[in-house]
């Protein structure tokens, strides 16, 4: 009876990716995509099909939460808001003009669009791109609701307001 | 100290046992190993130390706590030598008595018991107050030795896991940013009004004053004044998360001449590299993740979420003191931050070996 518990109990803790973090990925994965990102899975020569993309940040609370500090962080809020879009267009959305599954936001954001959306490839690290695709699948609820975050991580956004309260501004 | 058996060989228990004598002998033989417990006072060395203090604010401190540390130390040797007078003393019979029996005690005894108590309570109570007292004064003598001098305002902005530091002003172009490192005037009054960008960190130089968080939407003030020129080293004392132990500040106290100095250079923005080493260097920070974070004054790049890099080679650590501010670190630091901070949050990139010694040229130019 007690080894069928010990055994149950060694399963049930081997199965918490969840909460795993990778601080130190390997250095494949912190390549920077130039415009190396594929958009179809034909290959010329009859070379095998490439396997489907698959986002290695999906389920992982951490990756997930470093993808909303991201969000802010390189200004993709600027121009995309909070997923509700102003400059730019929303991400909480059903009709992507691009493709809404992991390979494609990674597409999107590598190699950027017309009429605005940059090039983030060749600047931020693989690793951190899937982190951000990550997130925004997370506004979505395409991510386990046990690994999305509720809230922004920081009580007070606007840098200014800290400002204004330090120097005596405001109360 | 005798304790001869007298009954028919040792009793287990009682004056005199065989256990009884094997805790005496064990308390004297680890008895002298508390002497060098006294030397964890100069812990992290004097540039951190309570005990070392560098200004009015700590110089309080440091004389309460050899107060507390006097009376409390009487009153420690006092009851260790109650307790070995105890062990030592004639009982008075207990051997004969049947355990069954209540243990009754005489009217003298209870006179000798309840004077006793009482008096160690009254002076418990006394002393107490004595000390809640010396507390109270020195807390209050600190709060107002910010109120003479002409006092210096400084913005402290506690990040996960570096701190953000402003100096204020009235007029704009006299205000200063820069990270991690402190620079004041000897003798002046300085003002830290702190703050928190995330959660709640904690602002301790123990050579200056006590501690005081930095909390998320409050600002919290706290006077910090030194006498001598020197450096402080200061910790983040509330735990922040996986770099909380790599969160250091320090603080440098110069002359009054020698501080003006340095905030001139400090306000003046950074030159365009000519050297063509340093140019290449400039461009590799600027077409790199480095601008998303970092700002450095007089180029375009202009983040706000990270240490302010406008003067980096003027200070003398990086990574919040992690390292000290060589050339080497600098490349072992921008290569893989997550060996020396794992967990904090500078992007790992992948550079162009040809691109490491031009960037680490361009950053050691910005004086």
């Amino acid at each position: 009876m007690r080894t069928i518990a010990v055994v149950a109990l060694c399963l049930a803790a081997a199965a918490c990716s969840r909460e795993t973090r990778n601080l130190r990925p390997a250095p494949t994965r912190l390549a920077l995509y130039g415009s190396a990102a594929a958009e179809s899975t034909l290959r010329p020569g009859g070379a095998p099909a490439a396997p489907p993309v698959e986002n290695p940040s999906y389920g992982n609370a951490y990756d997930i939460s470093e993808g909303q500090r991201l969000y802010n962080w390189y200004n993709c809020s600027g121009c995309h808001f909070n997923g509700g879009g102003g400059i730019g267009p929303p991400l909480i959305k059903q009709e992507w003009i691009y493709g809404g599954e992991p390979a494609n936001l990674f597409d999107t954001i590598v190699k950027g669009r017309p009429n605005g959306m940059p090039t983030w490839g060749g600047r931020i690290p693989e690793n951190q791109v899937w982190q951000i695709v990550a997130f925004v699948r997370s506004m979505n609820q395409e991510q386990p609701q046990s690994a999305t975050p509720k809230r922004l991580d920081t009580i007070e956004p606007n840098p200014q307001m800290i400002h204004n309260k330090v120097a005596g501004v405001t109360k | 100290m005798s304790f001869s058996a007298e009954a028919a060989g040792p009793l287990p228990y009682g004056r005199g046992s065989v256990r009884s004598r094997a805790r005496q002998q064990a308390f004297l033989r680890f008895a002298p190993a508390l002497g060098p417990l006294l030397l964890l006072t100069a812990c992290a060395g004097p540039q951190q130390s309570a005990l070392n203090p560098g200004g009015p604010e700590a110089g309080r401190i440091n004389v309460l706590w050899w107060v507390f540390f006097a009376v409390l130390s009487a009153i420690f040797i006092a009851v260790m030598a109650m307790l070995l007078w105890s062990l030592t003393r004639r009982h008075r019979g207990l051997e004969q008595e049947p355990l069954e029996q209540a243990h009754i005690p005489t009217g003298e005894t209870e006179h000798r018991l309840v004077r006793t108590v009482a008096g160690a309570t009254i002076a418990t109570v006394l002393i107490l107050f004595g000390l809640l007292i010396a507390s109270v004064v020195t807390g209050k003598a600190i709060a107002r030795l910010g109120e003479n001098g002409k006092p210096l305002t400084i913005e402290l902005q506690g990040n996960q896991w570096w701190w953000y530091v402003r100096y204020l002003n009235d007029s704009p172009q006299r205000i200063v940013v820069t990270a991690n490192e402190i620079h004041i005037p000897v003798g002046r009054p300085v003002q830290i009004r702190g703050t928190s960008q995330d959660v709640i960190h904690s602002f301790w130089v123990p050579g200056l004053n006590g501690k005081r968080d930095l909390i998320p939407s409050h600002v919290t003030t706290v006077w910090i004044q030194a006498d001598q020129p020197g450096r402080f080293r200061g910790q983040c004392a509330e735990f922040c998360g996986l770099q909380h132990a790599h969160m250091v500040l320090w603080v440098v106290a110069e002359p009054e001449d020698q501080f003006e100095g340095w905030m001139d250079r400090q306000r003046s923005p950074s030159i365009q590299p000519v050297d063509p080493d340093k140019v290449q260097g400039y461009h590799v920070f600027m077409n790199n993740a480095c601008v998303f974070c970092h700002n450095i004054a007089g180029t375009t790049a202009h983040g706000q979420v990270a240490p302010d890099l406008t003067h980096l080679a003027s200070r003398f650590t990086i990574a919040a003191g992690t390292l000290p501010n060589t050339k080497g670190n600098l490349g072992g630091w921008i290569l893989d931050p997550q060996n020396v901070k794992p967990g904090n949050h500078m992007a790992t990139i992948n550079l162009n070996p040809a691109d490491v010694q031009p960037l680490l040229d361009y950053l050691e130019s910005l004086q």
